[in-house]
């Protein structure tokens, strides 16, 4: 097991590289001069080449690249020439935002999408089947622009419970910072526990067709020990490639949803930062995020051995 | 058991009230806030609250005096004296005085990428007469000088401050305002508090402000609703019977210093060699198959001011016997015929914002009618921005709105000199050009008010840029705000701005 890990470890390396090869070479595509856009609406020329000259626009492609990883080898992912502030401390501001709203959004939706799957496979064809099942259609496709829109009108304008939008760190209050975060949260664990129940359901309804479940009945366990003890932990090998898939992909920024509640996390960040060609930005972004995402997916493969005894050896 | 729990939530989300603090919201997050490095509408906006001026602009677009007392120009026009307010401290308690003044203007010009450089004329020397006045010496007359210092490039920040090793002015700026600039964290929020010991701090009426950048209109008028906000700017002209509706709410508009426009491109590359840019003719046919009227009711709710002119009828430079065409499809076609193009064929560029996709929508269908087949393309910002200067392409809505400036000079110059650096038309006009120089020298507002009558009347025989309309710009806020005052550059004074 360690070794293997080590080995997924050790695939991290390739991995990042091509990311930082892709998302600056995709970035080139961009249509726009960086320097133009942020040079202001007076486009003095002798800003345009000041920015060009101090990002290094005006190396040849493969020089920028190089010099770009050599900073980041070094810890340094550069300079936001929007707000001249290091990218790094943006990405430290950040990313606990992200990932504290991904964790709620993800508590949520396993909590509401895993009993509602069992629930459904376990009552197939009955009541709690077509409700668990026309729940996760509104999930689906309810938009969460939408629906964030629909919440803040009601629990903040005509309610006022909860805070329209904003983000309070819960260094500074936790009470203020779950009001902020709670709903924004549903609204993204909403359409994941959609997800997550359907998955849930079709392989709990395979796993309860499975030998080893009739075998555990016919020992004569309980229904209930049947379901939790059997059933479920092998039903839940693709709900935890999704949820890794599905976490990673907050990770990486709720672009709508942030916009709409105003949380200062990845999304907001990187959406505003390819707008204004904030090259730096984005590249000290994505290559976060793609860490994340292959570290989340080396997480899965070790959970499917926890859950799966088989996978150990 | 509900009430309780009713209770409990109330107790855990309830926020510590400043009975002195203001909420604002704002359309979006500001850049840099050095003055010097400063790109943004929304950046000025917030800097109006810790970063005073030498000057300052008057709801009634006068210029008045802020850090300074009075100024006047010498019998050359070369010359700018200024006297500057005594008793006035910088955030971190440094004077403010001659040598302050002095050091900003040089830093205008002379910091690395500063975007001050270009609106600034060229300067000869800034020199400390007394530490109460300055003198600023210039190459050329340039009257517009007095209306740049309004904006950025008047912000006085502390020299101490800004020269120290490792000063970083865009985040942590130091100045001479009402208010200090306590946090800012990117994309979320920025927080100022009160200076004491601010020059003119009997009006004063808040201990903190708080700005939140909400680039959602939508969003914006719910945290309004909600009492999350008690201020919000740039609200849609859809949105304001809503606001007016609400008994515990108000608002507040003005017609913004800039325009709406579509400029064409008349010689800027291959794609300038169309019937459009070539034939003035055919532009004219353009301007009468508009109604501009029908835009501001449909785009912008009645609340735009309907023009054809590059100031807005607040501004003393306005002509006022310059009235916008009305729609004349018959004169159009009749143009287009003798222009020897019945069915002219153009590609307009449009933003994205839904606001100007409505409105090129109106443009499109209504120019139909006169016989034009107009295409639209739609491209983000950035992109805009390269098209435009490359000229790839033969008009451009995306790149004919300007934000404005109060001096006429900064709504012409760039855009209708030979050579202007946002003239993305090539426009060329022997006489324009003449008159724009003479304007900048004149110095009496009569003798401008002329000249930049004149250069409207030959840009409205040439029609480089078609102007529509001036946008307003429109807040909301509770009505337990006091003492706003709504002033045509849109920024928010903080000085006599309370909550009861």
């Amino acid at each position: 097991m360690r070794r293997y890990i080590l080995h997924r470890l050790a695939l991290l390396v390739p991995t990042l590289v091509l990311v930082s090869m892709l998302v600056f070479g995709l970035q080139q595509l961009l249509p726009g001069d960086p320097a133009l856009a942020l040079a202001g609406e007076q486009r003095d020329p002798q800003v345009i080449e000041f920015i060009r000259h101090r990002y290094h626009l005006d190396q040849p492609l493969p020089v920028q690249y190089l010099l770009w990883i050599c900073s980041v080898l070094q810890g340094d992912l550069g300079e936001s020439i929007r707000i001249q502030r290091p990218v790094l401390d943006l990405v430290a501001e950040k990313l606990p935002v992200t990932i504290e709203l991904t964790l709620f959004a993800m508590v949520i939706a396993l909590g509401i999408g895993i009993p509602a799957g069992v629930l459904a496979a376990v009552k197939r064809g009955t009541g709690w089947d077509i409700l668990a099942n026309a729940v996760a259609l509104w999930g689906l496709s309810t938009p969460n622009f939408w629906l964030g829109i629909l919440l803040i009108l009601l629990f903040s304008v005509e309610l006022g419970w909860l805070p329209a939008s904003g983000f309070v760190s819960p260094a500074e209050s936790l009470g203020r910072n779950l009001a902020t975060l709670i709903m924004p949260a549903f609204v993204l664990g909403n359409a994941i526990a959609a997800v997550v129940m359907r998955h849930t359901r079709s392989s709990m309804l395979q796993a309860l067709r499975s030998d080893y479940v009739r075998t555990a009945r016919a020992k004569g366990l309980s229904e209930l020990r049947v379901i939790l003890r059997h059933a479920l932990p092998n039903a839940l090998q693709p709900v935890i490639t999704l949820g890794a898939l599905e976490f990673g992909g907050l990770l990486s920024g709720a672009v709508l949803t942030e916009q709409v509640f105003t949380i200062p996390g990845f999304g907001k960040l990187i959406v505003d930062a390819v707008f204004n060609r904030d090259y730096a930005v984005v590249q000290g972004v994505v290559l976060v995020t793609a860490t994340f995402y292959t570290l989340l997916n080396l997480a899965a493969d070790v959970l499917y051995a926890v859950v799966n005894p088989r996978l150990r050896s | 058991m509900t009430r309780l729990a009713l209770l409990a939530l109330a107790c855990l989300v309830s926020a510590p009230a400043l009975a002195d603090s203001l909420k604002i919201g704002l359309a979006s997050d500001p850049d840099s806030l050095d003055p010097v490095l400063s790109r943004s509408f929304v950046g000025r906006t917030v800097m109006a609250a810790f970063c005073d001026k030498l000057f300052d602009i008057s709801p009634s677009l006068e210029i008045v005096p802020q850090l300074a007392t009075a100024w006047s120009w010498s019998q050359d026009g070369k010359q700018l004296t200024i006297n500057l307010r005594s008793g006035v401290v910088f955030q971190d308690g440094e004077p403010f005085d001659a040598a302050a003044v002095k050091f900003n203007i040089e830093r205008d010009v002379n910091f690395p990428g500063s975007n001050r450089r270009s609106e600034l004329p060229p300067i000869e020397s800034v020199d400390a007469v007394d530490p109460l006045t300055v003198r600023i010496t210039l190459k050329a007359p340039f009257a517009p000088l007095v209306g740049v210092l309004t904006d950025r490039a008047g912000m006085m920040l502390s020299p101490k401050a800004a020269s120290a090793p490792g000063a970083d002015m865009a985040n942590h700026p130091i100045c001479a305002g009402p208010f200090k600039l306590i946090e800012r964290v990117p994309q979320d929020r920025i927080v100022v508090e009160r200076f004491d010991r601010y020059w003119n701090k009997d009006h004063i009426k808040l201990d903190r402000i708080t700005y939140l950048p909400l680039p959602d209109a939508t969003v914006r008028l719910a945290n309004l609703k909600s009492g999350d906000l008690d201020l919000i700017e740039n609200v849609l002209p859809t949105d304001l019977p809503e606001i007016q509706a609400n008994p515990k709410l108000g608002t507040a508009r003005v017609a913004l210093l800039g325009y709406e426009g579509i400029a064409i491109n008349l010689a800027n590359g291959p794609q300038a060699k169309t019937p459009f840019g070539s034939d003035a003719r055919v532009r004219h046919a353009f301007e009468l198959s508009l109604d501009r009227d029908a835009i501001n009711e449909v785009v912008y709710a009645g609340q735009a001011i309907v023009d054809d002119q590059f100031v807005s009828p607040d501004s003393p430079f306005h002509d006022e016997k310059l009235k916008p065409p009305a729609r004349d499809i018959a004169k159009a076609k009749a143009l287009l015929q003798a222009a020897g193009a019945p069915n002219p064929a153009v590609t307009i560029l449009i933003g994205t914002s839904p606001e100007q996709q409505q409105l090129a929508q109106m443009v499109q269908a209504m120019a139909q009618e006169a016989g034009f087949e107009i295409k639209l393309q739609a491209i983000e910002f950035a992109s805009g921005l390269a098209a435009d200067q490359r000229g790839d392409f033969q008009a451009t809505l995306a790149g004919g709105a300007w934000s404005g400036r109060i001096d006429p000079d900064g709504n012409t110059y760039s855009f209708l000199h030979s050579g202007g650096a946002l003239n993305d038309s090539h426009y060329a006009n022997a006489e324009i050009d003449k008159l724009l120089d003479e304007a900048r020298a004149a110095a009496s507002p009569a003798e401008r008010k002329i000249l930049y009558n004149r250069v409207q009347e030959l840009e409205a025989q040439d029609l480089p840029i078609i102007y529509l309309t001036h946008r307003s710009w429109s807040w909301g806020f509770t009505k337990s705000l006091h003492g706003f005052t709504p002033v045509p550059d849109g920024l928010i004074r903080v000085v006599d701005l309370g909550k009861s």
